[in-house]
C-alpha cells in the first residue's frame, strides 16, 4: 500500500497491478469477485476524478490557457487516480478477505508491541479497532431493518430538503444508537463472563509463529520493492 | 421465493408457517411493497401494488416487523404511536383519538401515554410498537412473529387482542409464526412454506391432517391434534382435525355422551376409566410412556 502511494510512472503501476492480481488469484479470489467488491467505491472514484479535473483545469487556465493540454493533463491525472484507488482497494480488500479479524488483531498487536514500553495500551486499542471493524456490517444490517420498519410506519425518510432529511433521520438513528448500546453492553457482558481481562492476561489458542511461508512472503515483498525502486528510478 | 400463488380474501386470518429461512419474512415484506417481485405480480384490492404510492399502500397494509420494539424512538409512548400519522393531515384531536384507540387495541391503558417507551418492559414495548402500526387503521395487518420471545401469558394476551381486531373490526390478518398451536387457535387458513415455495395450504384442519406434507416442511401437528389422532384409532367416531385443548375437551365430551356415559366434571376415576385408559394412563403413577399431552387434556377436561 505504501508502494501504491509512492508509485508515479505507468510501469510501476503495471507492476503493482500485476502483483496484486496475482496475489488475489493465488488467494482464490476470482477477478470478478474483486471487481464486484469495488462497486461501492465507484461513486467516490468518479467524484475524485471530477474534482481533480476541475482543480487541474483551474490551475492550467492561469498558465498556458491551452485547452487541449488541459484536457490531456486532466485525463492523465484521472487515470492515475483511478488506478491508484483501484490498487489501494484491491490491496485492502485482499487483506480483510484473507485474514480473519483475530489474526489481524494479533499481528497488529505484535507489530505495535514496542509502544507498550511507553505505556500505550496497545492491546486495548487494537481490540477496540477490531470490534469496530467487526460490527460495521452488523450495524448496517440493523440500520436497514429499522429503516424498513419506519418506512412501513409511513415515515417520510428520503424526501424534502437536506435539513428536513436530517431531521427525518432521527427515527432511524435513535433506535440504531439504542441497538448499538445494547449490543455493546451484551458484548461487554459476554467478555466479562468469559473472564476477559485485557492485555497480557490470556494465552492464545493459535500462536503466530514465523514459518517458511512468512519468509517467502517477506522475500517476495522485498523483491517487489526492489523492482519497484528500479523502475521508478529508471523512468 | 418461487412459484407463489396466494390469494388472501378480505377478512381472513392467515397463518404463515415455515422453518427459519423458508421465506416467511421475505413473503411478508412483499405485501406492503418493501420488496418488489423480480417476476410475477402482486395486486391489492384488484389493483397492482405499483399503482398505489408507497405510503398509500403502507397505510392500508400495516406491517409489524420481528422485534418491533427496536423501532421505538420518541420521548413518549403517545408521540411514538402517533408517528405514523404525521403528514396524514389529521387534526390533533383526531390523532389523539386514534392513538388511544390503538393503545386500547393492544390492551394497554391510557396511563402509558406519557411514559417513555424505553422504560417499558419487553412485552409492553412490543404492544406499543404494534399500536404504532395499528394507528394508521390498516385494513390488512401483517405480523412477523409478533409474540416471539414473550412469556406465555403475554403471548396469549397479545394474540387475543389481534384476534379481537380480526373478529370485531374485520381486519385481515397475516401472521407468520413457528407455533402450530397458535395457528390452530387463531387462523382460518394456513400456508406452510418450504424452501421459498408453498408446501401445504388450506384450513388448519386439513393441513394438520396432512401429516406427511407437514413433516416434510419441518412441522408436526399440534400435540393435541396428535393425541386426537391416536384416540381415533380406538374411537373412529372422534374428530381428529382439532387443534385446541378446549375444542378437544368438547369433542371428547360429545363422544363420551354419545356412548351413553354421563360426564361428571371432577370424577377423575370415570374419565380415566372411560376414555383415557384405552390409550393413556394420565395418573402420576401410570406407565413410563404416558404422553404429557394426555395429562394436559385430562386437566382441561376435568376443569370444564
Amino acid at each position: 500500500m505504501t508502494l501504491v502511494f509512492l508509485a508515479d510512472g505507468y510501469p510501476s503501476f503495471l507492476l503493482l497491478m500485476l502483483f496484486s492480481l496475482t496475489v488475489a488469484g493465488a488467494a482464490g479470489r476470482p477477478l470478478r469477485c474483486s471487481v464486484k467488491g469495488l462497486k461501492p467505491f465507484l461513486l467516490i472514484t468518479l467524484f475524485t476524478v471530477a474534482l481533480k479535473a476541475v482543480a487541474v483545469s483551474s490551475i492550467s487556465q492561469d498558465g498556458s490557457g491551452c485547452f487541449n493540454g488541459v484536457i490531456r493533463e486532466g485525463a492523465v491525472l484521472s487515470i492515475r487516480i483511478v488506478l491508484r484507488l483501484f490498487l489501494l482497494l484491491t490491496a485492502a480488500s485482499l487483506l480483510t478477505s484473507t485474514t480473519t479479524p483475530v489474526s489481524l488483531m494479533d499481528g497488529l498487536e505484535a507489530l505495535l508491541k514496542p509502544l507498550k514500553r511507553c505505556h500505550v495500551p496497545v492491546h486495548e486499542a487494537v481490540t477496540v479497532m477490531t470490534i469496530a471493524l467487526r460490527f460495521i456490517p452488523v450495524l448496517l444490517e440493523e440500520g436497514e431493518r429499522i429503516y424498513e420498519a419506519q418506512a412501513s410506519r409511513c415515515a417520510e425518510l428520503n424526501s424534502g430538503n437536506p435539513l428536513k432529511r436530517a431531521v427525518r433521520c432521527v427515527p432511524v438513528l435513535v433506535p440504531l444508537l439504542v441497538c448499538a448500546f445494547r449490543r455493546a453492553e451484551e458484548l461487554a457482558m459476554a467478555m466479562e463472563s468469559r473472564c476477559y481481562r485485557g492485555s497480557g492476561a490470556g494465552t492464545r489458542m493459535r500462536r503466530l509463529s514465523f514459518s517458511l511461508a512468512d519468509i517467502v512472503c517477506a522475500a517476495v515483498m522485498m523483491a517487489l520493492a526492489a523492482a519497484f525502486t528500479c523502475i521508478e528510478y529508471a523512468t | 421465493m418461487r412459484e407463489i400463488t396466494l390469494r388472501i380474501e378480505p377478512g381472513t386470518f392467515l397463518g404463515v408457517a415455515g422453518r427459519s429461512g423458508s421465506g416467511k419474512t421475505t413473503l411478508l415484506r412483499h405485501l406492503n411493497g418493501l420488496l418488489r417481485p423480480t417476476s410475477g405480480k402482486i395486486t391489492f384490492d384488484g389493483l397492482p401494488v405499483d399503482a398505489y404510492g408507497a405510503r398509500a399502500l403502507r397505510r392500508r397494509v400495516g406491517l409489524v416487523f420481528q422485534r418491533p420494539e427496536d423501532q421505538l424512538f420518541e420521548e413518549t409512548v403517545y408521540k411514538d404511536i402517533a408517528f405514523g400519522l404525521s403528514g396524514s393531515g389529521l387534526g390533533p384531536e383526531e390523532t389523539a383519538d386514534r392513538v388511544r384507540e390503538a393503545l386500547h387495541a393492544v390492551g394497554l391503558g391510557e396511563e402509558f401515554l406519557e411514559r417513555s417507551p424505553f422504560r417499558l418492559s419487553g412485552g409492553e414495548k412490543r404492544r406499543v410498537a404494534i399500536a404504532g402500526v395499528l394507528v394508521m387503521n390498516p385494513s390488512v395487518l401483517v405480523l412477523d412473529e409478533p409474540v416471539a420471545g414473550l412469556d406465555p401469558l403475554g403471548r396469549r394476551d397479545i394474540l387475543d387482542h389481534i384476534g379481537g381486531l380480526w373478529r370485531d373490526r374485520g381486519v385481515t390478518v397475516v401472521m407468520a409464526t413457528h407455533d402450530m398451536e397458535e395457528i390452530a387457535r387463531y387462523a382460518g387458513k394456513v400456508v406452510v412454506l418450504k424452501g421459498g415455495s408453498i408446501a401445504v395450504e388450506g384450513t388448519p384442519r386439513d393441513v394438520f391432517r396432512d401429516v406427511d406434507a407437514l413433516e416434510s416442511a419441518g412441522f408436526e401437528p399440534p400435540r393435541i391434534t396428535r393425541l386426537m389422532m391416536r384416540l381415533k384409532e380406538a374411537l373412529p367416531e372422534i374428530d381428529d382435525g382439532i387443534g385446541t385443548i378446549e375444542e378437544a375437551a368438547e369433542e371428547i365430551k360429545r363422544v363420551y355422551r354419545g356412548k351413553g356415559c354421563g360426564w361428571k366434571g371432577h370424577d377423575k376415576g370415570r374419565a380415566h376409566g372411560g376414555i383415557f385408559s384405552r390409550q393413556f394412563d394420565p395418573s402420576p403413577d401410570g406407565p413410563e410412556d404416558k404422553d404429557t399431552v394426555g395429562i394436559r387434556l385430562y386437566d382441561a377436561c376435568i376443569s370444564c
